[in-house]
């Protein structure tokens, strides 16, 4: 895979190679499996990383039939929910797994083989009955649980939160996601290129932008296409548009938690402000159907764009100003959810997240792509780890991608924004790009025919969703909500 | 505090009067739904409309033995208005459009007609008016989205739309809902919960399926997670689709659902 320093290793070798990779300062970024051979057994791999632009470490794990791989989760926490994944999907079995339960399928569902196996039976829907929760034992006097959706207050996604509590305080809290699992990946089996990039904008429809980048990046490294400079340099300016209407959203609805009106209401003015500006650019609010492999669908006008930016600035900066003289509003976040800086490691934690929690990554940085090379980013970052360090740093992102972008739009090179590409068969791709939630991955596998045999989304949801409920552990309920906004989180992403 | 009161004082008033006309309806630039020209579709072309049409929305007739626009039956429940078709119909069969106010009270207004059948008049009409006046309170469901759509639904409270105005409320509770709003495909583990909130709401009660995903499945649809749409399910009074409908789009189909606007889409194409 392109990238990447790949090794197979045997089930037993896997722990020690773990070790070693984290004792060296590595991080393990994702696992998936899948089927090289239609009739053959499952393929594990592992994808770590070892250091800023140095190649990703990949293992390939082939296990026997029946046998089990052990399970990496006691040695890099983060990998807890990649193995449960693979066993929901495609039936490789771990062996000491701490949390041995389902997460990607509804408890109580049944498949007559695993949904991603290439034997399963196309197109026949999930069986499901009354489920079973897999909850931890909580009991003690006055000790109540509150289960919370999965259709809740107000316009939001669908998901499940279960709280345990006595009074105010939270004793013990459990997300149930998943509701919403479309076997996104799955579709994708089957396409040709072109139309996947459609499937990846709708993958998480906010993220758009990134995830069509990561895509059609690695269908560019399979097919060994070279993408031309105009079509990078607008895909820069497309990825950091994308992260202004973003976290302007975020910082509206943040304010909408602590209750702070005229501030949740200038935020998402601000962020129409923007949609509307991406429109008026591409034809999208969401920016959508302009990434496509090989560059971009067609050329954009960019003539005004860089005045229409320069507004917003001017407004953004008056809101950013007052936001941090509004007492009433920094109180709510001092110290709420605070997430030290080796729980954000061990569990996976990314973007603005992590950043927050003092982890100074950034997959624009560290492994550049697109245009990024000749336009680095600002990565600001926090260290203490609490929703108001996660606000600061979104903040501080929304000036550099005002920055970066009014940096590109001058030198923006001349030519073509699309060249030619032809998948190969039995080639597969890694792409990736820093989403505004932080990092994301496809692989991408085509087989014999040229056409997709396998298409692994890794979404930053998916890794935040994971730490998210270790700052809810003995937290109080009135803080929930802002402390929830402060991470913000999609759920389309995370369940695909 | 008083700082917000006097930004708020100073910033004045950012909220458009459209539908009014003459008001600015923020969509200067979106593109909508293809719109279909069929006197310039060729006989002899490759098809490749239909063939780069990944939800379907365009298809060859399996019956079809003339050549040109008899062949092709379209679907605009179908269409995330992707602009494929447009860039891949040599002969200018398909164009972009600004046509995004796709919301229909019968799902076969949004298959293309040669001549589209008027809405017949119903007994039902003039009975939305009666029962609530001029306000309605939604409870939305997400039946499995990409979050597309309730970017949108959730701009709708933001200043410059500000549904609040012409008396339009999301509600928590299904028991003080109206109206059922659904997106998402329907994934087979929010099925349950989706009826469930249907059954909790009381009658009279409306149900209106916004997103592509929710008419027809749109490019989630089937597999094994997922329904095709709402339809599946639980009676739909108003379809709106798009990939996602827009604020604006949102507006009209609700207005549309109150009998506050004239249906604008008959037989696929916007009425004259």
């Amino acid at each position: 895979m392109n990238g990447t320093a790949a090794q197979i290793l045997a089930p037993h070798e896997l722990p020690a190679a773990c070790r070693a990779l984290i004792a060296n300062g590595g991080r393990m970024q994702m696992a998936y499996a899948w089927f090289p051979d239609p009739e053959g057994p499952a393929e594990a791999r592992y994808l770590a990383s070892t250091g800023a632009r140095q190649p990703w470490t990949l293992w390939r794990c082939h296990p026997a039939h029946g046998e089990k791989i052990p399970s990496l989760a006691e040695i890099s926490p983060l990998l807890g929910w990649y193995e449960r994944e693979m066993t929901d999907l495609t039936g490789i079995a771990f062996d000491g797994h701490p949390e041995p339960y389902a997460l990607v399928l509804h408890e109580g569902a049944h498949a007559e083989r695993p949904p991603l196996d290439p034997r399963a039976p196309a197109n026949r829907p999930l069986a499901l009955t009354a489920a079973l929760r897999n909850l931890p034992e909580v009991t003690g006097r006055d000790v109540q649980l509150l289960p919370f959706g999965p259709v809740r207050a107000d316009v939001l996604e669908s998901a499940q939160f279960l709280f345990f509590y006595i009074g105010e305080g939270i004793l013990h809290y459990q997300p149930r996601l998943f509701f919403k699992h479309r076997g996104m990946e799955k579709r994708f089996e089957g396409l040709t290129a072109k139309p996947g990039a459609l499937l990846a904008e709708r993958v998480s429809g906010v993220g758009g932008v990134a995830h069509s980048l990561a895509y059609c990046q690695a269908v560019e490294a399979a097919a060994g296409c070279a993408v031309p400079p105009r079509a990078q340099w607008l895909r820069v300016v497309l990825a950091e548009m994308e992260r202004l209407y973003n976290h302007l959203h975020y910082l509206g609805h943040l304010c909408h938690t602590t209750t702070l009106k005229v501030g949740e209401a200038q935020g998402k003015l601000l962020e129409e402000r923007a949609k509307q500006i991406n429109a008026r650019l591409t034809g999208s609010r969401f920016l959508w159907s302009v990434i496509a492999p090989g560059g971009l669908r067609h050329d954009l006008d960019t003539t005004s764009l860089g005045a229409a930016l320069e507004t917003l600035r001017g407004e953004f900066t008056g809101y950013a100003a007052l936001l941090e003289r509004t007492n009433s509003h920094l109180d709510r976040l001092f110290a709420t959810g605070v997430l030290n800086r080796q729980a954000a490691f061990d569990q996976g934690a990314t973007g603005p997240v992590e950043r927050a929690s003092g982890l100074d990554r950034d997959l624009r940085r560290d492994h550049p792509y697109a245009a990024y090379p000749a336009l680095p980013p600002a990565v600001p970052t926090r260290d203490t780890g609490d929703a108001y360090a996660r606000m600061q740093v979104r903040v501080a992102e929304i000036e550099a991608s005002l920055t970066l972008i009014q940096q590109a739009l001058p030198r923006l090179p001349d030519g073509p924004v699309a060249s030619e590409y032809r998948a190969s068969p039995r080639t597969e791709g890694l792409g990736w790009s820093e989403s505004p939630r932080g990092s994301l991955y496809y692989a991408v596998h085509f087989n014999a025919e040229g056409r997709l045999a396998r298409v692994k989304i890794k979404s930053p949801s998916f890794s935040n969703w994971r730490v998210f409920p270790l700052v809810v552990h003995d937290s109080n309920m009135m803080d929930y909500a802002i402390n929830e906004a402060s991470f913000g989180l999609t759920i389309a992403g995370c369940d695909r | 505090m008083a700082l917000w009161t006097l930004f708020g004082l100073k910033s004045g008033k950012a909220t458009t009067g459209w539908p009014r006309r003459g008001a600015e309806d923020g969509q200067h630039g979106v593109l909508g739904m293809p719109r279909y020209r069929p006197e310039r579709c060729r006989a002899g072309c490759d098809d490749a409309c239909a063939s780069v049409c990944l939800p379907g929305a365009i298809q060859i007739k399996a019956d079809a033995d003339a050549a040109g626009p008899s062949r092709i039956s379209l679907d605009y429940g179908r269409c995330i208005h992707c602009q494929h078709c447009v860039d891949a119909c040599a002969s200018g069969g398909f164009s972009a459009s600004h046509d995004w106010a796709f919301g229909v009270r019968r799902r076969e207004d949004l298959i293309w007609a040669e001549t589209p059948a008027p809405e017949p008049v119903s007994e039902l009409n003039g009975m939305i008016r009666r029962t609530f006046g001029r306000s309605l309170h939604i409870r939305h469901v997400d039946a499995g989205s990409c979050n597309g759509c309730e970017s949108e639904l959730q701009a709708l409270n933001n200043p410059f739309y500000n549904l609040h105005r012409l008396g339009v409320f999301f509600t928590a509770s299904p028991r003080f809902a109206d109206l059922l709003l659904v997106t998402g495909p329907v994934t087979y583990a929010m099925r349950d919960p989706l009826k469930e909130t249907y059954r909790a709401m009381p009658d009279p009660r409306w149900i209106m399926a916004v997103g592509t995903c929710a008419v027809s499945g749109g490019i989630a649809g089937g597999g094994y997670a997922c329904q095709h749409g709402v339809d599946d399910i639980l009676p739909v009074d108003i379809y709106l689709p798009g990939c996602p409908p827009n604020p604006a789009a949102l507006i009209k189909a609700l207005l549309l659902l109150l009998e506050r606007e004239e249906p604008s889409i008959q037989g696929g194409q916007v009425a004259k």
